[in-house]
């Protein structure tokens, strides 16, 4: 970590990056109906005077000497030794993750306003965007943990509301619960890694954490390192909490482009990325990272093959390129730069996909199975455009954006030279593969072949307002891995966060992965054009299919896992809970009233009324009393 | 020693004064038996006196004598409440107070 000077000029007005997208969601939530004519416009208006700051933020960050700014606000929490500011660090990292946010929120939100033209919630919409862009720009600008920790509620709380935004429709209540509490799940492990901060080291904040980790017996860094990993695996959708990331696909589209693609699920990564100083301490835990990335990216890349709901192929498709990201982080100095590459990258072509997707939706009434589309390409020419060069950017045509970013990533992993490079390499460029496979199969389903709409559907193309975002995401898609590998290299950029990694001395020669990769990539689209594109494509799912097809159209059965490994468990401890309760518990309370009102009513009995007898318990005590005093005397 | 004679002769007195307390059921008897044991222990008590040669004993017998006297105050009256009520001086038939 380089040192941090104060901020100074525009950079003091860095807050304002998390102030405004915030007061829009006040605003629009707060005015309520009146809002409503001009809501959808003051909500673009919010996010794009943020990216316009966002940009001359950074630009003058890049004049800097020290690329490391810090702005302290006020004091957010002060008990005893816990002493969190309301801060802001504004380094190369945030910086570029703002744009981002900020870049692509902007398209987005603008996009939004033609897709929900027709929705009566729309300025309630808007105000969730705005809401989970000043959440989303809290997580990467916070100077400490807590701040992360409060931007990281703050997007799950956003993409909870927006998943569940047609709350009426029972499966997008369900999808979104879903997606909360196995969010949770995640939530819990960020937070025991900060409580173990605070415990350990007596601070949260960045430079306090990675100054001190140093410090610390190496079984405590790799337990923070791991529940570190837990938090970005709940936010990121990784193995073993990737399920709930396809459900949240019952949301509008414009929040699978800008949620559950391009921004939010890639905080994982940043976490990851920002705590380097952490996992450069613990080899262990990366191995961890590197295994959960490499399983991830093949098991979305299996079930993404399978699925006939383009918006869940789609969203399988992240789950596999959100893999390979932590592939790359979990690489260490080499590949955090690679990784961050290909999620600037992705976030450009993904969310392009996904607003194409929406667009296919818009055209053809809402209709999400593929098997319904077909032969589009005639009827809806610009989003055939957009969709095709995000579709060739995600499959890593050459010079396009995943060729230059996923040809990093498999290199810096042969790099690592031992037996779990080549095998995790191997994976990876299995992985480029399938990814072809699925994403041909998409195309040609969608775009090609006979059309096999419904009754009545007459595809016509988006409203400008739609495509020109479209268009703009699909021009990032061709350029911004050239301009991120080559023309303004990022390594260079990031410099002053992760250090200037040593040129890498290559163990497999970077020419034959490129031929490597290009070879699946073909194979892939060869094998999609046998399958899909050389038969005609049944209306109906065919229901006799090998295991294996089946397993996929079942997201590799994560669903049932978790049902029977987590679900069914802590339904049986919640009923013996119950049990225990109502016959442990209260069965010895009131057990012991019972025996004091029996017993009691028993011995009232001897209350007989008649005189003599009490005489008698009197004379017979006095003989008891006085034969003990004579034995105690005598004794 | 005669001390011994007067223990042995309260000691009698007592226990006569018990086993009618006991025995008996007219509430008149009853009572006259209680004051036989009060004047039992009042003789235990005099005796001593007598013989330790101190005047404690004596006076404890005086107050012995006072409270009982003011007890056959109450307890006549009683007696006679519960025979005017009841036609009956039995002891067993005044029973209400009970579970």
């Amino acid at each position: 970590m380089p040192d941090t000077v104060p901020a100074t000029g525009l950079l003091a007005w860095s807050w304002l990056l998390i102030a405004l997208p915030a007061a829009g969601a006040v605003v629009l939530l707060i005015g309520g109906r009146r809002t409503d004519r001009w809501g959808h416009l003051l909500g673009c208006a919010t996010v794009v005077a943020s990216f316009v700051l966002g940009l001359a933020a950074t630009l003058q960050l890049a004049g800097l000497d020290s690329r490391s700014v810090s702005w302290n606000g006020y004091t957010f929490i002060k008990v005893g030794h816990l002493d969190v500011p309301f801060g802001i660090l504004f380094d190369p990292l945030s910086a570029a993750f703002v744009l981002l946010i900020t870049g692509v929120g902007s398209l987005i939100h603008i996009y939004s306003i033609g897709y929900m033209a027709h929705d009566p919630g729309r300025r309630r919409f808007f105000a969730y965007l705005n809401l989970f862009v000043a959440a989303m720009l809290l997580l990467v600008l916070g100077s400490n943990y807590v701040m992360l920790y409060v931007g990281w509620e703050g997007v799950g709380l956003a993409s909870y509301l927006l998943i569940a935004f047609w709350y009426t429709r029972p499966a997008a209540a369900t999808a979104a619960k879903k997606a909360f509490i196995m969010n949770r799940v995640g939530d819990v492990g960020l937070a025991l890694a900060i409580f173990l901060m605070f415990a350990q080291l007596g601070t949260t904040s960045y430079a306090g954490v990675f100054g001190g980790v140093g410090t610390l017996a190496g079984g405590t860094v790799t337990a923070m390192g791991l529940l570190l990993l837990l938090g970005a695996c709940g936010k990121s959708g990784q193995f073993p909490l990737q399920a709930w990331l396809p459900d949240a696909m019952e949301g509008p589209t414009p929040v699978s482009a800008l949620i559950h693609a391009a921004t939010m699920v890639t905080a994982g990564v940043y976490l990851i990325a920002r705590s380097a100083p952490i996992y450069d301490q613990t080899p262990t835990a990366r191995t961890v990272v590197l295994a959960v990335g490499a399983l991830t990216l093949l098991i979305g890349a299996i079930a993404g093959c399978a699925y006939d709901d383009i918006k869940k192929v789609l969203a399988y498709s992240t789950v596999s390129q959100i893999g390979y990201m932590f592939l790359a982080v979990g690489l260490g100095p080499a590949g955090y730069v690679a990784g961050l590459a290909h999620l600037f990258g992705h976030g450009f072509f993904k969310a392009g996909l996904f607003l194409g997707a929406g667009s296919v939706m818009h055209a053809m009434n809402d209709e999400v199975n593929m098997r319904r589309f077909g032969g589009l390409w005639r009827r809806l020419p610009i989003t055939f455009a957009t969709f095709g060069l995000g579709y060739l950017a995600l499959i890593g045509f050459p010079l396009l954006t995943g060729y230059w970013t996923k040809d990093a990533i498999v290199e810096a992993t042969f790099d690592r030279g031992d037996w779990l490079g080549y095998a995790l390499g191997a994976a990876a460029i299995l992985g480029a593969g399938l990814t072809a496979f699925y994403m041909t199969r998409l195309m040609l389903m969608t775009f090609f072949g006979r059309p096999r709409w419904e009754e009545g559907v007459h595809p016509h193309e988006a409203p400008p307002v739609m495509t020109v975002p479209m268009v703009v995401l699909a021009v990032g898609s061709v350029t911004a891995g050239f301009l991120l590998v080559q023309a303004f290299p990022l390594d260079e950029w990031m410099a002053p966060v992760f250090g200037r990694p040593e040129e890498a001395s290559h163990v497999v020669a970077p020419l034959s992965i490129g031929i490597a990769l290009f070879v699946v990539m073909a194979l892939g689209i060869v094998a999609a054009v046998l399958f899909v594109g050389r038969r005609e494509v049944p209306v109906t799912a065919p229901a006799r299919v090998s295991p294996v097809v089946r397993a996929a159209r079942n997201g590799l059965y994560a669903d049932t896992v978790n049902e029977s490994v987590f679900m069914r468990p802590g339904q049986w401890l919640t009923r013996a809970l119950v049990f225990f309760d109502n016959r442990g518990v209260d069965g010895a309370v009131n057990g012991m009233a019972a025996t004091l009102g029996g017993s009691s009513s028993r011995l009232g009995r001897t209350q007989t009324g008649f005189v003599r007898t009490y005489a008698l318990g009197m004379l017979g005590g006095a003989v008891l009393v006085a034969g003990a005093l004579l034995a105690v005397t005598a004794g | 020693m005669t001390l011994t004679y007067y223990l042995v002769l309260a000691a009698i007195l007592f226990t006569i004064g018990a086993v009618g307390v006991l025995v008996r059921r007219n509430a008149i008897v009853v009572f006259m038996c209680v004051e036989l044991m009060l004047n039992s222990v009042n003789l235990t008590l005099v005796t001593f006196a007598r013989a330790t040669g101190t005047l404690d004993g004596q006076i404890m017998a005086f107050f012995v004598m006072v409270v009982a006297a003011a007890e056959v105050v109450v307890g006549l009256a009683i007696i006679m409440s519960i025979y005017r009520t009841r036609r009956s001086a039995s002891v067993d038939d005044a029973n209400l107070l009970k579970y």
